[in-house]
């Protein structure tokens, strides 16, 4: 039996001449056992002409002889077993076009035995058509499905709602279902394409809406496969190549690997991991090359190939090749949401093999979280991920492996893990640094309930109770503005143990430095001053002159980088939390701050006492305490940093527009900046 | 890049997966023109030699033509070949229907020459769209001691991830054009000027499809005297592809069973 069928219906004249271009789509079809795949594709090729001439006549003929009634899906279940069981086995793929798409349709087994072949299947796809039974409604292979298109990188899915002739095409029993199942794949990220409510057997809601579900404003299925697009190599991402060999078959030295992501040329720098080592691209490897014009100069992902390196530097199968500004990171431990396939249950301790790319890592698993049955609605989480089941894990590898996040990189931040030399699980690596990663989300946590705590209180017991809160050093960072003074007299009436820092550019005005000396005395306290490293200004100085900074934004923010930053990442190296004198209304971008915020870079939570004060609340309290404030202020100046980069405002100027007045845009130097995307 | 690249692409990613996990490894050429293409493949994947023999399991029944091809482009392509003979019908199951015993000589042939060159991977050019079971098929599949083919118990396999750890005694069939289609073989053959043995181009109003022994291949009616014309012949066509290969049409399941007993 065979069932490739090429599309005769349709001659299109973009096929004859450049078949080669026509989208390939691969789609995979999922769902509960029993709920009619295999006869959803056999109605699909009966129903678009796309069957053998005699094909049905034949089957039908073998099932009398059998003595079943005749299936559509006998079409696929070609294996003697199959046809015996009534179940799909295993993956059949099968070849057909559409109007503008040449179609592989993936049948995956539904039965929860074979979930092992449900993701082989699947893992090969663009795309998911997923089957519900109307009478039987979502079910727990359902569910099951629909969390491992998740965890498999599935994006696009279309349902179809099956057997409507069951339950007399009935537009609530529908409705019913599509809320839930959109509900169930909202919670894994997934909005349906299309949900739609068909007959496979009849053929209702297949290539036509049919009179009985007439009520249906959506697409046929037909039309959502018309819509499904390939996946794309990730061009755009940065370079990525898993070492597969080394060859030296003669004076060459060819690495060879496949471009998984981003993109190379001759003369590119690339970073070995995990070696650490770099070196440049000297050749592209190809053959045959019928002429020099032909060799290779460039290589992008998708593509398998060989290069030579400039340099004699050691790389070995494993290794990955990355872009030098943005490498994977080398790591001996991960954190992974995995799939778990094997009989025997995966547990704490347990030795795994992992593969990621062209490396294979040996490793323990470290910690199990959140092991549950996917299939079930209300799981508990269990301390093993039983087969079939689905967890996080953390492995403990004894080398370091080169890798990714999955939200980085889809094509390096994924594993495989062997247990007895077999494939037994799979998943995404959900952090490569899993020490920071924990630490950092015990700070969102503790930022969260701070936040929460923290609103009602004044600035004085703020302080106090985030000095309570963290455990470690706290640094106040002051730069003598009237927040910052502010905020010193009230840590003066406190007596908390909180250090005091300040970061001396080396170009302040004289005024700032005449507060300080005065502050010192009227508090009777030392501020631990940070100045920048000397050979850094050197370089600077001799790079960019004594004020480069006023030539172009990027001078700027080196200075900045040099004069600021760099100190106050080591004031603050080794604290835990960071106290500052900002106020939400000094800019709109300081107005998307919270009370107290993660400052992830650096590790620490950073607690804004005054956010919610106005200028003229700080500046009564001020006059209030007699606290000594900058003569600069009375004369205009709001926000004061450095000398040659602040100048004073006019009435009615927002508040930080005398820094970097010269600059369009941004007033902020990088201590305070937020990442671009958490 | 069009599909014929992307598959190429694949085919080589497999092709290097296989060299570097497996020790004893060969490519199985049965001359056909979807072996051509594997040979040619593997080429470019190891930049112009094929570092494993190259190993043709004999019936002694292929057309002349056949032969002619094979001793010709084995000295032209520098590969190491390795031909190894077929048992005479009278070892095989005589319980198989008589084209499919014959083609289980095959099978034989392929468990002898593994036994004498304990090989641990042999990679073949079958095709998922050739014939059903074959597209249950995985890239990396596991064979037991006996060669046999356990399709209840394929392990899973994804994202180019692949089973290659075959315990002490049994191989591996590695499938680098699982994916690829007839049409993509011609493509692909047009393409890069890969030479094809002429019995596929149609004389006298009939032309192979595909090729296996002589008295039990036979050819399909055809004009496509050009591999443009076969292109454009299989844009059109609803026959499959070996329908003159008479031991898939004996019995429902006598190719199902050559296949679990090792046949490719």
């Amino acid at each position: 039996m065979n069932v490739r069928v090429i599309d005769t219906t349709i001659a299109t004249p973009v096929r004859k001449r450049d078949a080669t271009a026509r989208p390939l789509v691969r789609i995979v079809i999922v769902g509960h056992v029993d709920h009619g795949k295999s006869t959803l594709i056999g109605r699909l090729l009966h129903e678009t002409g796309r069957l053998p001439a005699g094909k049905v006549e034949t089957l039908k003929a073998v099932s009398e002889r059998r003595g079943m009634p005749f299936e559509w899906s006998f079409l696929l279940d070609a294996l003697q077993t199959e046809r015996d069981q009534g179940i799909t086995l295993d993956t059949s793929q099968i070849h057909f076009a559409t109007a503008s798409r040449d179609i592989v349709l993936i049948d995956a087994p539904g039965h929860a035995e074979f979930l092992r072949n449900m993701i082989t299947g699947a893992a090969q796809a663009d795309a998911a058509l997923m089957i519900i039974d109307a009478a039987e409604g979502v079910r727990d292979q359902t569910r099951r499905h629909g969390y491992l298109l998740h965890l498999l990188g599935i994006h696009q899915v279309a349902v179809v709602i099956n057997k409507m002739d069951r339950v007399g095409f009935d537009a609530q029993r529908f409705h019913d279902i599509e809320t839930e199942i959109a509900r169930h794949l909202a919670t894994l990220g997934l909005a349906a394409t299309a949900i739609i409510p068909i007959s496979a057997r009849q053929g209702d809601g297949i290539a036509t809406i049919t009179p009985p579900i007439a009520w249906h404003t959506g697409p046929t299925v037909l039309q959502v496969l018309d819509r499904f697009a390939p996946a794309r190599p990730a061009t755009a991402l940065p370079l990525r190549i898993p070492v597969q060999a080394v060859y030296k078959f003669d004076d060459r030295r060819i690495i060879a690997g496949r471009v998984e992501t981003g993109a190379l040329k001759v003369g590119d720098e690339v970073l070995i991991l995990p070696r650490r080592r770099t070196a440049r691209v000297r050749s592209i490897e190809a053959w045959p090359v019928p002429d020099e014009s032909r060799v290779p100069r460039a290589a992008r992902a998708g593509q398998s190939i060989g290069i030579t390196l400039d340099d004699e530097v050691f790389v070995d199968r494993g290794d990955l090749l990355c872009a030098v500004p943005a490498p994977a990171k080398a790591t001996r431990r991960l954190r992974a949401r995995i799939f778990w396939l094997h009989d025997a249950p995966l547990s704490v301790g347990d030795a795994v093999t992992l593969r990621l790319g062209a490396a294979e890592g040996r490793g323990t698993v470290a910690l199990i979280d959140n092991a549950v049955d996917p299939g079930k609605l209300a799981a508990d989480a269990a301390t093993s991920v039983e087969q079939n089941h689905v967890g996080e894990i953390e492995i403990a590898l004894s080398e370091p492996i080169a890798a990714d996040t999955y939200a980085a990189n889809p094509r390096t931040g994924r594993i495989v893990l062997e247990a007895g030399g077999r494939i037994a699980g799979g998943g995404l690596v959900l952090s490569t640094d899993v020490e920071a990663t924990r630490r950092l989300e015990e700070l969102r946590a503790l930022a969260e309930r701070l936040n929460r705590e923290l609103a009602p209180l004044s600035p004085a017991e703020r302080i106090a109770q985030f000095r309570r809160a963290v455990a470690g050093r706290v640094v106040f960072t002051t730069s003598f503005g009237l927040e910052d003074q502010a905020l010193m007299q009230l840590l003066a009436d406190a007596d908390l143990d909180i250090d005091c820092a300040t970061l001396d550019t080396g170009r302040l005005f004289p005024e700032t430095y005449q507060l300080w000396a005065e502050t010192e005395a009227r508090y009777r306290r030392r501020i631990r001053a940070h100045y920048p490293r000397t050979e850094d200004v050197e370089a600077l100085v001799a790079s960019q002159g004594i004020n480069g900074f006023y030539d172009s934004r990027q001078a700027r923010l080196s200075c900045c980088q040099v004069r600021k930053v760099e100190p106050l990442n080591r004031a603050l190296a080794g604290a835990k939390g960071w106290i500052t004198g900002l106020r939400a209304d000094q800019s709109a971008y300081r107005g998307e701050t919270t009370l107290v915020e993660v400052d992830a870079e650096r590790g620490v939570l950073k607690l804004s006492p005054l956010l919610d004060w106005t200028r003229e609340a700080v500046l009564a309290f001020a006059r209030e305490h007699d606290v000594p404030l900058n003569p600069l202020h009375a004369k205009g100046f709001a926000s004061i940093g450095c000398a040659p980069c602040t100048r004073a405002i006019a009435p009615g100027e927002p508040e930080r527009a005398g820094r970097w007045w010269w600059e369009q845009g941004k007033t902020e130097c990088g201590l305070h900046l937020r990442p671009a995307s958490p | 890049m069009d599909r014929l690249d992307d598959l190429e692409a694949q085919s080589i990613f497999i092709l290097r997966e296989a060299f570097a996990r497996l020790d004893r490894l060969a490519l199985l050429w049965s001359l056909g023109k979807d072996s051509n293409v594997m040979i040619w493949i593997a080429r470019k994947a190891f930049f112009g030699r094929v570092p494993f023999p190259v190993m043709h399991v004999d019936t002694g029944k292929k057309f002349r033509e056949m032969y002619a091809f094979r001793d010709r482009y084995a000295a032209e392509w520098g590969v190491n070949l390795i031909i190894e003979p077929c048992p005479p019908i009278e070892a095989v199951d005589p319980t198989l229907p008589p084209a499919a015993r014959s083609a289980a000589r095959k099978t034989e042939g392929l468990k002898q020459a593994l036994a004498k060159h304990q090989f641990d991977g042999l990679i073949a050019g079958i095709r998922r769209d050739e014939e059903p079971t074959r597209a249950k098929e995985r890239f990396f599949s596991p064979r037991g001691q006996a060669g046999g083919w356990d399709v209840k118990d394929q392990p899973p396999e994804f994202w180019d991830q692949f089973n290659a750890s075959p315990p002490p005694g049994a191989h591996l069939r590695v499938h680098p054009i699982l994916q690829w289609t007839e049409l993509d073989i011609w493509r692909y053959t047009r393409r890069e000027g890969i030479p094809i043995i002429p019995l596929y181009l149609a004389r006298n109003g009939k032309r192979y499809r595909s090729l296996g022994d002589k008295d039990i291949t036979f050819p399909v009616a055809s004009d496509a005297s050009t591999i443009d014309a076969i292109i454009a012949e299989l844009e059109a066509t609803n026959t499959p592809e070996r329908a003159g290969r008479a031991m898939d049409h004996e019995s429902e399941d006598a190719f199902e069973r050559l296949r679990t007993s090792g046949y490719l």
